[in-house]
Formats: C-alpha cells, structure tokens, sequence
C-alpha cells in the first residue's frame, strides 16, 4: 500500500489503536518550557507520578525570560517563579535543563535543531503550537496542551486522532527578494488562518526542496497559522548534512543506520492526499498582513481588498479598525514605529545575515525603535563570530539577548498601545505584541527595508 | 478521576459572536504566569472585557447583565493560535462548560476534551439560529445532551446531532481523562520504547 511520508512517521509510532477514539501515539521528544509546563508537574505530584523518560524530555527558559541583562535576577517576580519552578521541577525529574545564560539557552524550536535533537522520522511535542518548526526536518511534531506535556511526562505517549493529510506544491522559481516568509505567508493568505485545521501539510515541489534547513522552518513553523496541526518536509542531504556533527546527532554506526532509516521517509508515488493545492513560485511577491490573523495578508504593494464574501464582515471591519486601516489603503508609506527581528519564526541565523544584507551601509530611522533578538546564544554567538554585530552596529542597531522576547511580549519587551510594528514573528492577533499594539508580519527583508525608512518599505526598492 | 462527569446541561448562553477569536484574546500572555491553575476565569477575554484602566467595556456580552450561563456560543474557527491550555482553563474558571461554534481550532477542542469542557461543532445555519434566538430572548435555554449527542433550542424544539468519539464521550460522562487510560498502558508503552526505531 502507498504511503505518504506522514502516515510512515504515523503509523510506526502507534502503540494502540482506539475503535472510534485517538490513537495512542508513542512520543520521541519532548521540550518543555515554563509557562505550559508547570502545572503538568503539579498534575504528577497529585497523582503520585515520576517522569517515565526523563532523557526524552529537554527544558529551555525562553517565553518570558527578559532581552537585557540576563546575567541579573529577573526583576519580573512571576516570571522569576516560573522560570525557578522549571528548574526545581527538572532538578526533581532529572530533566536536561538550560535555563538563562546555559550555551544552549534559546527559543526551544531553535535549540532542539540547532543541537541535534530534531531528526527525521521522530515524533516530537511540546506545549507550544510553533512545535510544528520541528517538522521541516521529515519528523512529525505539533504542539499540545498541559493535560497532553502531563501525559508525555507520565507515560512518552500521547491520545490524539490521526489527523487528515494535505498537499502543499509550490514548483517553479522565486523571486528575487522573496523569502521563505513570504511563501508561508503567502500560502496562508491563499487558504485562510483555519483553510488547513483539520490536516497535517506535506510541503514539497521545487521551490522546498531548493529552500535550505532554517527556510524550511519558517516555513513548518508557520503551518498552524492556516490551522493545520503541523508541516512536514521530506528530509534530503540537506537535511543531513545539517544534522550531522551536532551534539544530539547520531554517531558513526548509528549514523549510518539512521540515515538509511531516515532515506526512506518520502512519499510513495501515488500515495493519497485528502486535499491538494499547487503554486508556482513565480506568482508570490514579497507579503505583509494588514489585519490581525496572518490570513489577512497581501503582496507589499497591493492595497487593503475590501472584504470576501467568506469572512464575515463585522469581524473583517473589526479587524481593520482595530488596526486603523480602510479598505484600499496602501500598504507602502504607511509609518511604522517599531521593527522586530526575531521568535522561532525568524529568529536564525540565516535571518540576521539577510536583515544585515539590506542595512548594511545605511542608518536605522530615527523614527524606528528596533528590537533585534536573536534565537539563541549559538545564533548570537555566530552574529558576532560572522561580523553581523558589527554591520547592525554601525547602521545604529542594537543587539539584545535571546528568547521569545516581544512576539508574545511575555516579558517586558511591548509594543505599545496604538504603535504600529513590522514584525517576523508568526501571530498579528490584536494585543499580542502587546495590549493595543498593531503587528504587521513580514519578512526580514521587509522588516530592515523598513527600519531604515521608517515606513513600509519594498525591499525591491532599497539599493 | 479528572473532573467533573457531564450527562445533560439545561442553560442559558452568552453569546460571542465573532469569527477568529485566538487564545490571546482569550487569555493574553502575560496572564499566563502562573505556576498552578487558578484564577484564570478573572482574566477571560481581559483586553475585549475591560478598559486599559480596568473600567469594564459595557459592550461586551460577558459584561452585559442580560447574558448569563454555563454555556458560551461563538463564531467560528474559535480557539485558533497558540496552544495554551490556560484559555480553556479560563473559560472554565469563568463558568462555563460547554463551548457551540461552528468551527474550532485543533489543539483548543482537545485541551477542552482534556479538561472536561465539550466543545460543540454545529453548522453555520444552526449557529445563526441559536445567535438570533438570544438576540430574541436572552433567557432562551439550551439542552445539552452528550449521551444523545444533541444540542437543543428549547424555545423552538430544534435540536442538531453533533459529533464526539465513543472513547471521548465515555471519558467525559465518567469524568476520565487520558492519563487513566494511558497509565495502564505502562507495559506496552516500555516495550515499544525499546525498540530502536532506525
């Protein structure tokens, strides 16, 4: 029988299958951090439980951990609660913990790739739904709720319904300035912020397999934006050339076992997808959201479209009041007062080089507050080990230090009330950035033409 | 036992009716700070329900005094966003137990399941409906019968069949949860994990 990559990962991870019920499915991996973890250990301590795996499960402090000077106490009182009470709890279980200042301290879905932890083939959850960032690697992973992290601690196994399965092709070339942001967003404004809930997506064609591993993540990473509870990309030598050497990573024998293992983990032909859809790479244009769910997104220089028939029009005009706008706005020249580059959506390497690419040489607004957080120590440890410092430096940027940082403004890094930001993060929802505060998502290509103009810039036009 | 056992709830609603309504509305972030789950109910809808000086918004339903009960009617793709347990403990804390849209958001319907909220997927048509009959008379009552699996109108004697898994109906009429199920599943559980997988 043919098989898509997605039932193969499924299927060899079913322990028990429920009649008319959830499968239970036997979890690899599991990141936990201390905002969605703290009561699943409450609920073991009532039921009298030990963690089942301890070495399955890796901790990381990152949603509401602060950007500056991580070296002092957290002023924050709950949040330093939070943060020592997932450390407690981990001390207590014997769970890998790397909390502010550890080398390995970062967003989680930046530290588990870039340490060799994510690796085709394995299933991986942690409660947060960016979890799907994991899937660019051919491993099937989503987020979960606190009653699912309580499961995964007690038993390495959670009860969930196989999920139906979606075809995303996107063949062809893209073009110049258009990232893999704009493909995610792009696919999203196509299929509406719910057009995937219900599915689990395949990427492939073209313009993935070309994509490299970070691209891949972004684009993963933003699948639960179109409701869909995760992504997955079939691995390549990409794929392992990325893992290979990292610390979590198999070693000799056991890479070479792995990696005819993870070979196989593609798609038969002929293999049945519930739904499909095709794109070509050619008609995507760099994108920006205008309203307050990522679906409400359009090519840079288009203006606002007055609603569709399929969205009510009550919540579409609530939408663009909240952020000001009327339908037929442009979008470029509108004024922006904040940029953020950073969160496991765009918080990579690979995004500080490409934001570097388009400020280098010029000056920040003096309009624009840019807040610039990398994704983890290691990827702030290569901004300065590749000389990118010194450019953001230079162009009258600030560096500051990893976590989540403003894309859920846990801590204290807020958007203002009424105050516009360009953001790559992954959620333009009213309030998120902070109470009041206006998300545009974008690329970093997007978010730096902007920073030096300070207003919505096509990158196209920057020289 | 993980929570309370539900059979048939007769209720009035409060109706919600917005499309796209995401967890941080819900419950924004920076009321997730908690180390056990409490007090989350005084934080429902925070930003939608309350001025920034902490005025209440008199515009909205959960404000307004004419809409009461323990069920909450909204639009749909309710729930969407992030995976924060924290709103279906909200809106728990809050009262509620039973959640009608007619379109939900994955990982929202199963942290409900989880913690022994029901949420109810109806059609569009009927959504409509159960939002005009409050609009009508915000003392309509509703039925909600999970063994029949029926959601009713009482004014008007309608009623929708809406689904839910023998394995999960019988989780919440027991009030189990799927750590008592999975807990004597240990044995197989071990023997799976060592098997090496590549």
């Amino acid at each position: 029988m043919t098989k898509t990559i997605f039932d193969k990962v499924w299927d060899s991870h079913v322990i028990e299958k429920i009649e008319d019920g959830p499968d239970v499915l036997f979890i690899d991996r599991h990141f936990i951090h201390e905002v969605t973890s703290p009561v699943a250990f409450v609920g073991l301590k009532n039921r009298g439980l030990k963690v089942m795996y301890p070495e399955r499960t890796f901790a990381t402090a990152d949603h509401n951990t602060p950007t500056i000077n991580q070296h002092l106490p957290i002023k924050d009182e709950l949040s330093a609660i939070q943060v020592k009470t997932l450390e407690k709890n981990c001390n207590e279980h014997g769970i890998d913990f790397w909390g502010l200042g550890h080398k390995k301290n970062g967003i989680v879905h930046v530290v588990g790739p870039e340490n060799g932890i994510t690796q085709p083939g394995l299933t991986i959850v942690c409660g947060d739904s960016h979890t799907s960032t994991h899937g660019a690697f051919g491993a099937i992973a989503f987020g979960i709720g606190t009653s699912e992290v309580e499961m995964v601690l007690a038993c390495q196994s959670i009860m969930q319904q196989k999920p139906k399965k979606m075809r995303i092709n996107v063949d062809g070339e893209l073009k110049s300035h258009v990232t893999p942001k704009d493909v995610a967003i792009f696919i999203i404004s196509k299929l509406s912020s719910s057009g995937a809930t219900g599915f689990f997506v395949e990427y492939s064609g073209k313009v993935f397999k070309e994509m490299s591993m970070e691209g891949r993540m972004t684009v993963c990473n933003l699948s639960i934006e179109m409701g869909a509870r995760g992504g997955m990309i079939a691995p390549d030598e990409k794929t392992f050339k990325y893992i290979k050497g990292k610390e979590y990573a198999p070693k000799e024998e056991e890479w070479d076992k792995a990696i005819s293992y993870w070979s196989k983990l593609k798609t038969d032909k002929g293999a049945v997808f519930d739904k499909e859809y095709n794109f070509k790479g050619e008609e995507i244009e760099p994108m920006i959201t205008y309203g307050t769910n990522p679906g409400m997104a359009i090519p840079i220089s288009k203006s606002i479209p007055t609603s569709k028939k399929s969205d009510s029009k009550a919540s579409y005009l609530k939408a663009l009041d909240y952020m000001d706008f009327k339908e037929g706005d442009q979008m470029i020249g509108k004024k922006i007062d904040y940029v953020f580059l950073g969160s496991c959506t765009n918080g990579r390497i690979e995004d500080f080089r490409t934001f570097a690419s388009i400020i280098k040489g010029k000056r920040k607004s003096d309009n624009v507050d840019a807040w610039l957080v990398p994704g983890s120590h290691k990827v702030l440890k290569s901004i300065k080990d590749e000389g990118i410092l010194d450019i953001l430096t230079d162009s009258g940027f600030k560096l500051r230090e990893p976590g989540c940082s403003a894309c859920l403004a846990m801590n204290d890094d807020k958007i203002p009330k009424g105050k516009y930001a360009v953001s790559t993060t992954n959620r333009n929802f009213e309030g998120r950035q902070g109470p009041g505060a206006r998300t545009l998502l974008a690329s970093p290509l997007v978010a730096a033409a902007t920073a030096i103009t300070g207003k919505i810039t096509d990158p196209r036009e920057i020289i | 036992m993980a929570y309370d056992k539900f059979k048939i709830l007769n209720s009035t609603a409060v109706p919600l009716n917005i499309d796209n309504v995401d967890t941080d509305q819900i419950i924004p972030a920076r009321f997730l700070k908690a180390t056990e789950r409490k007090g989350f109910g005084n934080n429902l809808f925070r930003d939608w329900r309350y001025n920034s000086d902490d005025s209440p918004v008199e515009s909205f339903p959960l404000n307004n005094i004419n809409y009461n009960g323990k069920i909450l009617i909204a639009g749909k793709n309710f729930g969407c966003g992030s995976s924060r347990e924290h709103a279906v403990w909200a809106i728990y804390d809050y009262g509620f137990r039973v959640v009608v849209s007619s379109f939900f958001a994955d990982i929202f319907k199963n942290n409900c399941l989880n913690i022994g909220v029901l949420p109810i997927q109806v059609s569009d048509p009927f959504l409509a409906e159960i939002f005009s009959q409050i609009d009508e008379d915000p003392n309509s009552t509703f039925e909600v019968n999970l063994e029949n699996q029926e959601f009713k109108i009482k004014k008007l004697d309608k009623k929708e069949r809406f689904k839910i898994s023998v394995y999960k109906k019988d989780n919440m009429s027991n009030g189990y949860d799927d750590i008592d199920y999975l807990l004597n599943k240990k044995k197989e559980i071990s023997s799976f994990a060592n098997k090496f997988i590549y």
